[in-house]
């Protein structure tokens, strides 16, 4: 599935990925595969012109810095890259800012729902729930009373 | 094509569907043959994992991601068996009484709801948690509304045996929320209902359903379902809808026979939401324990609702404006962050409906009135102030610019959140309340009667949140429940007469 969608634009994609979550930098290639694949696994549910969009939008960041910055967006240092998806994000036209969300939503959605980074993170929700953190009190029900009120039970 | 011959089909099995499936299942002793259609799969107990990313794509419809027509905000809902009453968070309030009045519509009464609504929070276990069991979230949430003289109010919750896991969006882990799936539908099935789950409605015809019948796919979650893949029609003398506001809608978009209904897609709306995180300088419980407890009602006058609310790294990463350096060290400070969830409640306006493209698909149109921004705005402001008071450091607010606020800047909040700022497509917007499409009202300016009837079609009913004329401005499945008590009421009174 690696690259279904992204191959022609992997540079950019992951030049985006390290300027909008800059922990992706140090990924390595095990962990990129990874991003890749969860962000395809995604993709390759929605439809296909969806994942024209991304694809076209991912050409435009590529070559929009050339005209201001001389450079492909790839190739910008991170301060540049930064910039350009600000005012991507800034734009008057809603069509960029939403293309910019987007990218933006697959990149976490690449990076946060990997098991490891949640656990970096200090996310620890577990189906044990509170036996996990402390052994949980007694009952204390709280029945609703169906005239309106609430009674203790 | 396979053919059936059933009397009622029921499509969908949520709050809708479900209810309608246990109160028609009495008929099924008279002889009366009954089938509930379900897009999504059945899962088994053991299937429900909690992983953020599986149990998304396992449950929700495009992962829960569906986007509105101009992409500005995403739709999240149910398709699995039990529909979206497998995702939400059992939170259990009856419509108000205003609310139903303002719908106007003839032959429905508070009180009929009310009493219906009471009947279902009985069946479905609805109490109070434990305030044992309340996690700091909630109290910090409870003691910021006591500082700023907002009335903090606990949510009645459908749970049974709650371990707190945190993760009811997710489908609960522990069988504990009493959705359609662990209620209704069983009571329903032990009666002798049958339910094909993985079948996709295509169409409907005169007394007649099309549908696809999905195969299992390697990797994907839940049973296969009971019926061989393909297409199959089933022709019945009653069809009740139930695929929610959007299923139900494009389904009749859709269908040749009943496309030309008057009104039909109109009067969507969907209380749109922000989630609004703050960061305190100490780490919380806020991933364990039931995540929506309390909420604040300014419905009436200021147009929208607080509830707490506690999402998981993907959702919390989305919906924080903006990238980068700022965005990962908000995300870092996960044990210490607090969440509160705003909701507009939104008004049913021309424009904001739902269509379906060439290929049948639904499209959602929407747009934000001057209203529900400043609904949202205000409720922003309002949230900032509780978490301030309850001890944060910093607030993420959308619509201010930069969205992070510090605790020294909180005197100048009405200067920092401010309308202007409110920019679909930077910010994250996201709806799980979709409601209309069908709404019930009088012949020619409504799709259905009180009772789901849909005007011109006797044979056809409708009975989920796409009867709404308009918002309910609470979380609708308790009032679904009750609406399809009604449709079911009376499709047995129709079927005896």
């Amino acid at each position: 599935m690696s690259g279904l969608v992204l191959t022609p634009v992997r540079a950019t994609f992951r030049a985006v990925a390290e300027t909008v979550v800059p922990e992706t930098a140090t990924l390595d290639a095990d962990g990129w595969r990874e991003m890749h694949d969860l962000v395809e696994g995604a993709l390759s549910s929605r439809p296909e012109s969806v994942r024209r969009q991304l694809v076209t939008f991912l050409r435009l960041v590529e070559y929009l810095p050339v005209a201001r910055h001389f450079h492909r967006f790839s190739r910008l240092a991170p301060a540049s890259r930064t910039e350009v998806l600000s005012r991507l994000e800034r734009s008057g036209r809603l069509v960029l800012r939403r293309g910019m969300w987007g990218v933006r939503t697959l990149v976490f959605l690449g990076y946060y729902t990997r098991p490891a980074v949640q656990e970096a993170l200090g996310y620890r929700a577990h189906r044990d729930g509170w036996s996990t953190r402390r052994a949980p009190a007694g009952p204390d029900i709280v029945a609703i009373d169906t005239d309106g009120g609430a009674r203790g039970s | 094509m396979l053919t059936h011959d059933y009397d009622v089909v029921v499509i969908g099995s949520g709050a809708g569907g479900g209810t309608v499936a246990q109160e028609l299942a009495p008929m099924v002793a008279q002889g009366v043959r009954i089938l509930v259609l379900e897009q999504g799969a059945r899962l088994e107990d053991d299937e429900f994992t909690g992983g953020e990313l599986e149990m998304s794509a396992a449950l929700y419809e495009d992962g829960g991601g569906f986007l509105t027509a101009d992409g500005t905000m995403t739709l999240a809902f149910g398709r699995a068996y039990g529909g979206s009453t497998v995702v939400y968070t059992g939170t259990s309030l009856v419509a108000p009484d205003r609310v139903i009045r303002e719908w106007c519509v003839s032959g429905l009464e508070f009180p009929d709801i009310e009493r219906r609504s009471r009947k279902f929070m009985v069946q479905n276990d609805v109490h109070f948690l434990p305030r044992v069991l309340l996690n700091e979230n909630n109290k910090l949430f409870v003691a910021g509304c006591a500082r700023v003289g907002a009335k903090a109010e606990q949510f009645p919750l459908n749970l049974r045996g709650c371990k707190g896991s945190s993760l009811c969006n997710l489908g609960c882990p522990n069988a504990a929320k009493m959705g359609t799936h662990r209620v209704q539908l069983p009571n329903a099935e032990r009666a002798g209902v049958e339910v094909v789950t993985r079948a996709e409605a295509l169409r409907l015809e005169e007394r007649a359903v099309v549908v696809r019948v999905h195969e299992k796919k390697d990797g994907e979650k839940g049973l296969p379902s009971g019926w061989a893949p393909g297409e199959h029609r089933i022709t019945a003398r009653m069809i009740v809808s139930c695929g929610g506001s959007i299923g139900t809608s494009a389904l009749l978009l859709r269908s040749p026979v009943t496309k030309g209904i008057p009104r039909l897609g109109e009067r969507f709306t969907c209380h749109p939401a922000h989630i609004l995180v703050a960061e305190h300088d100490r780490p919380i419980t806020n991933d364990v324990g039931h995540p929506k407890s309390y909420y604040v009602d300014r419905a009436e006058h200021e147009g929208y609702v607080l509830e707490t609310c506690m999402y998981f790294p993907f959702v919390t990463a989305k919906n924080l404006t903006g990238f980068g350096r700022d965005h990962s060290t908000f995300m870092r400070a996960f044990p210490r962050l607090q969440m509160i969830l705003v909701l507009a409640c939104d008004k049913a306006v021309s424009g904001n409906r739902i269509t379906v493209d060439a290929a049948g698909r639904p499209v959602v149109h929407y747009t934000f009135t001057p209203e529900v921004i400043r609904s949202m705005v205000s409720a922003t402001r309002m949230s900032a102030r509780i978490f301030f008071a309850a001890g944060a450091r910093r607030v993420h607010a959308p619509s201010a610019d930069p969205p992070l606020i510090e605790r020294e800047q909180a005197y100048r909040l009405d200067d920092l959140v401010v309308e202007k700022h409110f920019t679909p497509g930077r910010l994250s917007i996201s709806a799980a309340h979709m409601m209309g499409g069908c709404a019930m009202g009088a012949e020619g300016s409504a799709v259905t009667d009180s009772r789901g009837r849909v005007y011109g079609m006797p044979w056809l009913r409708v009975a989920d949140s796409s009867l709404f004329p308009d918002s309910v401005e609470v979380n609708p499945y308790l009032t679904v429940m009750a609406l399809a008590d009604r449709v079911a009421e009376g499709v047995r009174e129709d079927w005896r007469a």
